[in-house]
């Protein structure tokens, strides 16, 4: 998933095509990835404007059926795959941290628009600064909002992620634990060092005037 | 065909969009000369903008005059439209909790001010014994500028979470980030518990409480019921 870095040729097992276990294994992963990346089942995360064009996504224009998910599952249980469209509010970290611990293996996460990938523009005391730091992200959708082609260029670049999955891979269903005592994924100086403001905002400062 | 509701219409008034408002002066709001003569002493200063008439109050008549026209024939003030503070960036200034109240019947509005100075506790009395709607109003207020509403029944956060700790965001002293790092924020807003946060009134399961498994019961039965 997303932040787990695996080491150089880690799940990526070599087979010689000459024998015939590395065949059937290899198609067998074909038609497993291919069933798996053509029903995907999408969690709706919509909390701001992004949700409005992932609406947009969903009907009959751009139709998200074609890529086999018309089925929005707002019950965590039961969805592959994540969709966060729009800013985070801290108030929302856990909430969104617990949606993701109740979807079952295997799932995947997108991160539509540059909110929830970066904060954005909100770069206050009130928005999480990228909900990478809360819960693994598979494809980031830039844009503010992003179109719907965007989003359906996302999907499609997480379709082509899926079908490059390999089940003897040992780590790649891992569920990543956060640390117990700070609930962090990632490092906390990592953390501050991902979220320094960039652009404009560098002119503000922490501390009070 | 008649009309579902009548709309009240005093003798000899006519309903009417106000033309040509100076911005300052013009006609005061009677209720501003009212509040003078029945509460001596209690109004520090009015004046009028916009055609909307501003009374500073004395911070301990605030709650009897704010009775007392939400009572009086005369006035009849039904209707508390907002509770909020304002805070000047000029240090020595003081801050303003403001009370704007309307009345429907009359078709007045006036807006009541208290100052407090920064220096001293920022306390004012609450008005939720007279308005039930100025229950989150004044929690809001309490919540982005730190000004505890002396009487309210459930004093705390309602727009942040209950474990944001770096004080209140609509102060000037307030940095945009916020006062601690991100990590350090992140990590405050996950240690909450997101099932926690229903009261037993927001899940309407008062009813079915003996039916819930034992530990739903405890953890609803205790001081967590809110999880605040």
């Amino acid at each position: 998933m997303g932040l787990i870095t695996q080491p150089e040729g880690a799940g990526m097992t070599t087979f010689d095509p000459q024998t015939q276990e590395g065949w059937v294994t290899t198609r067998l992963d074909f038609l497993v990835n291919w069933g798996r990346a053509n029903s995907l089942w999408p969690m709706p995360f919509g909390t701001a404007c992004c949700a409005i064009e992932f609406m947009a996504s969903a009907a009959s224009k751009f139709d998200l059926a074609r890529f086999g998910m018309e089925r929005m599952g707002f019950s965590p249980r039961q969805a592959d795959v994540l969709i966060c469209a729009g800013r985070v509010p801290f108030k929302l970290a856990p909430v969104l941290r617990r949606i993701w611990q109740q979807m079952p293996q295997p799932k995947w996460a997108i991160s539509m628009g540059a909110c929830a990938s970066t904060g954005g523009m909100f770069d206050t005391y009130a928005v999480v600064q990228g909900i990478d730091t809360i819960i693994p992200i598979d494809v980031y959708v830039p844009g503010c909002p992003p179109r719907p082609e965007a989003l359906i260029h996302g999907i499609m670049m997480l379709q082509k992620k899926i079908m490059h999955e390999q089940m003897s891979s040992k780590t790649l269903r891992n569920e990543m634990q956060p640390d117990p005592r700070s609930q962090l994924y990632i490092p906390a100086d990592r953390i501050d060092e991902l979220s320094e403001p960039f652009g404009n905002s560098v002119h503000q400062t922490r501390s009070a005037p | 065909m008649t009309a579902p509701f009548t709309i009240y219409q005093p003798e000899g008034e006519q309903p009417a969009t106000p033309k040509q408002v100076p911005h300052r002066g013009g006609a005061a709001n009677p209720s501003a000369a009212a509040i003078a003569a029945k509460f001596p002493g209690a109004v520090v200063r009015s004046h009028v903008m916009w055609g909307e008439t501003t009374c500073v109050v004395e911070r301990a008549k605030l709650h009897d005059i704010v009775q007392w026209l939400r009572d009086d024939a005369a006035q009849c003030y039904e209707y508390l439209s907002d509770v909020t503070a304002v805070e000047y960036r000029d240090l020595a200034q003081p801050i303003e909790v403001v009370w704007h109240l309307r009345s429907i019947k009359h078709r007045r509005f006036i807006r009541l001010k208290v100052e407090l100075a920064k220096t001293a506790a920022l306390e004012v009395p609450s008005i939720v014994d007279l308005y039930t709607g100025a229950d989150w109003l004044e929690r809001e207020c309490f919540d982005m500028f730190g000004i505890k509403f002396a009487g309210h029944p459930d004093l705390r956060r309602i727009l942040l979470w209950e474990q944001f700790q770096e004080g209140h965001p609509l102060r000037k002293d307030f940095p945009l980030r916020g006062r601690l790092s991100r990590s350090q924020q992140l990590t405050n807003a996950l240690s909450a518990n997101p099932e926690a946060r229903y009261s037993m009134e927001e899940l309407s399961i008062a009813d079915a409480f003996e039916e819930l498994p034992l530990d739903m019961r405890a953890r609803l039965k205790g001081d967590s019921r809110t999880g605040e």
